[in-house]
């Protein structure tokens, strides 16, 4: 097993999930053998090989800082399941 | 001559004589619909009130004279991972079941900029993670050359609804080949651009360094026209590209003579099923007749690719995705603390595909894990991209098989996840190295459409095209069309 029950709470919690004790137990056995089929990547020996996060070369795209319209307000609100003042509610923090 | 059939630039050549309107076409097809949607289920949300609305007004444009671009009035199917402002957009997902953007796509804007009618918003995989539809939250999409089979995903309701005869064109979304399997499932054209030259702003993001909208159509004097109206620079897309945009349509040619094609030896020894074979030899026999110079080539790290691009995409994923906690937009389950707020937010919004790949990204990107899965995934797409870079030495484009199987049934591959992402083996390393590929069919196998894949040099467009072109001038078996009429 290259990955354990602990292991898939932990990943739970960090991913905020929750899990049930039965699907906890299904995504261990189904991670683990993903996890088994992508080990197959060991095997290639790349020490001396750059990573690549994009297959087409990107720049940084910079623009002069001058305001232009966004989205307002109250759009930006229509889909929050709940507001306040103009404000994204939620549950109490502390 | 039914009308769902035709082509757009025939529709639209129809419409320029004043034979049809708008309005008769957007009715034909919604009748077409109301005949066979229930058996394809293609759709998430149609659009008849507000379609029938635009067309009327595109009619009347037509009337005064005013010039029109070729897809004015033609009904298009949209994915349902790319914004509509005011309407639902679901990604196919319980977490966004009522989401409603606030803007449109820059690809939809400038779709509805050309005059085309949004007919609709199509199924897919959940947020784009799968190869049938089946991830879909809502239904399954149905094959409609055989409904007990799937039309591939996650684009499957787009390919699905132009095979159909219920859009004459869609765009999908393709991070593993989530336009071009499901193009050859279900007998259509579907190309993927090269990374960037599509903006993706407002496409739902999945996998940001291996998404990009393209085209599903009829033929390839269709592809170029939509890629005449959606390719370009947006300013709101960090990632695109900045390279001028030719006109396809008019570089379109009848010629492969002299073009080097190359066949990697490496798709043809993955397993491909011998029906499928059978018919990529016929193609290659084809275009050598007509004088291509097919040569074998090898691409050594084919077999590695879906591993990296399984790391790469949930990784990518599981960052994406944080965005749905229930605070800003989509589904809350409301909770006493924030904390369970959000847990129970994901856990009852997600599916299970989805649930599966977030927690592999989180682990593939957990400080323990990062250079021995994530590290070592990016490195192998640098060989991957390398591959590809040493073949341009060689030849022009490469043809492959678009997917080594024809359809499979729906609940084949549904509760095997591996199973499921192997599928797109023949898809997978194009968007790891961002470039351009075109799947067209090519006959028929014990009645299930056969797909060809084409894959060019970065912003080589036009060569897919030509061979495509060229392909399609000279055989009856690229265009397709099903029988849905029978039962």
């Amino acid at each position: 097993m290259t990955i354990s029950k602990q292991d898939v709470e932990h990943i739970a919690l960090s991913a905020r999930l929750k899990l049930t004790e039965e699907e906890i137990k299904l995504y261990t056995k189904q991670l683990d053998s993903i996890l088994e089929c992508v080990d197959l990547l060991e095997q290639i020996d790349t020490t001396d090989v750059r990573p690549t996060a994009h297959g087409v070369e990107l720049f940084n795209v910079l623009r002069e800082d001058e305001v232009e319209p966004s989205l307002p307000q109250e759009k930006a609100l229509i889909n929050a399941p709940e507001t306040e003042h103009g404000f994204f509610k939620v549950p109490r923090i502390i | 001559m039914q009308l769902y059939t035709l082509t757009v630039h025939q529709l639209s050549e129809l419409m320029a004589q004043k034979k049809i309107s708008s309005v008769e076409l957007i009715n034909a097809y919604l009748e077409r619909s109301s005949k066979i949607e229930h058996k394809i289920q293609a759709f998430i949300t149609h659009t008849k009130e507000e379609a029938l609305a635009q067309a009327r007004i595109v009619d009347a444009k037509r009337m005064q004279g005013e010039e029109l671009s070729p897809l004015a009035g033609i009904p298009v199917a949209i994915n349902d991972n790319i914004c509509t402002a005011g309407l639902k957009t679901t990604c196919a997902s319980n977490i966004l079941n009522s989401y409603i953007p606030p803007a449109d796509a820059t690809v939809v804007t400038r779709l509805k900029n050309a005059g085309s009618i949004l007919i609709g918003k199509t199924n897919m995989d959940e947020f784009g993670m799968g190869s049938s539809t089946e991830y879909s939250a809502f239904t399954p999409t149905k094959n409609p050359y055989a409904l007990e089979a799937v039309p591939g995903g996650s684009s499957g309701g787009s390919a699905a609804a132009v095979a159909a005869g219920e859009a004459a064109f869609a765009l999908g979304s393709d991070t593993a080949g989530d336009i071009r399997q499901p193009a050859a499932f279900c007998g259509v054209l579907g190309l993927k651009p090269t990374y960037g030259y599509v903006p993706r702003t407002g496409l739902i993001s999945y996998a940001s360094s291996l998404d990009q909208i393209g085209p599903l159509a009829r033929d390839i004097t269709d592809l170029a026209l939509i890629l005449n109206a959606i390719l370009g620079h947006d300013p709101k897309d960090s990632t695109s590209a900045t390279v001028d945009v030719p006109d396809f349509k008019a570089g379109l040619v009848n010629d492969v003579k002299g073009l080097r094609i190359g066949l990697p030896k490496e798709y043809m020894e993955a397993g491909v099923e011998g029906k499928v074979a059978a018919k990529i030899q016929e193609a290659v026999k084809q275009l050598e007749d007509m004088g291509a110079i097919c040569v074998e080539v090898s691409l050594p790290h084919t077999e590695y690719a879906v591993a990296a691009h399984y790391i790469i995409s949930c990784a990518e994923a599981s960052s994406n995705l944080a965005r749905y906690d229930g605070v800003r937009y989509g589904l809350r389950v409301e909770a006493e603390d924030v904390l369970s707020m959000f847990m129970q937010t994901r856990s009852q919004g997600f599916g299970d595909e989805v649930k599966r790949r977030v927690l592999l990204g989180t682990h593939v990107l957990s400080s323990a894990s990062y250079d021995e899965y994530y590290t070592q995934a990016l490195k192998v797409r640098t060989l991957n991209k390398q591959d590809f870079d040493q073949v341009w030495t060689q030849v022009d484009c490469l043809l492959t098989p678009a997917s080594l199987t024809t359809a499979f049934k729906i609940g084949e591959k549904a509760q095997d996840a591996l199973a499921m992402y192997l599928s797109n083996f023949c898809t997978i390393p194009v968007n790891l190295a961002g470039l351009p590929a075109l799947t067209l069919p090519f006959g028929l196998a014990d009645g299930m459409p056969v797909g060809l894949q084409l894959i060019a040099r970065h912003f080589d467009e036009q060569t897919l095209l030509r061979v495509g072109y060229s392909l399609e001038q000279n055989t009856d078996q690229t265009s397709l069309k099903p029988d849905l009429d029978r039962e």
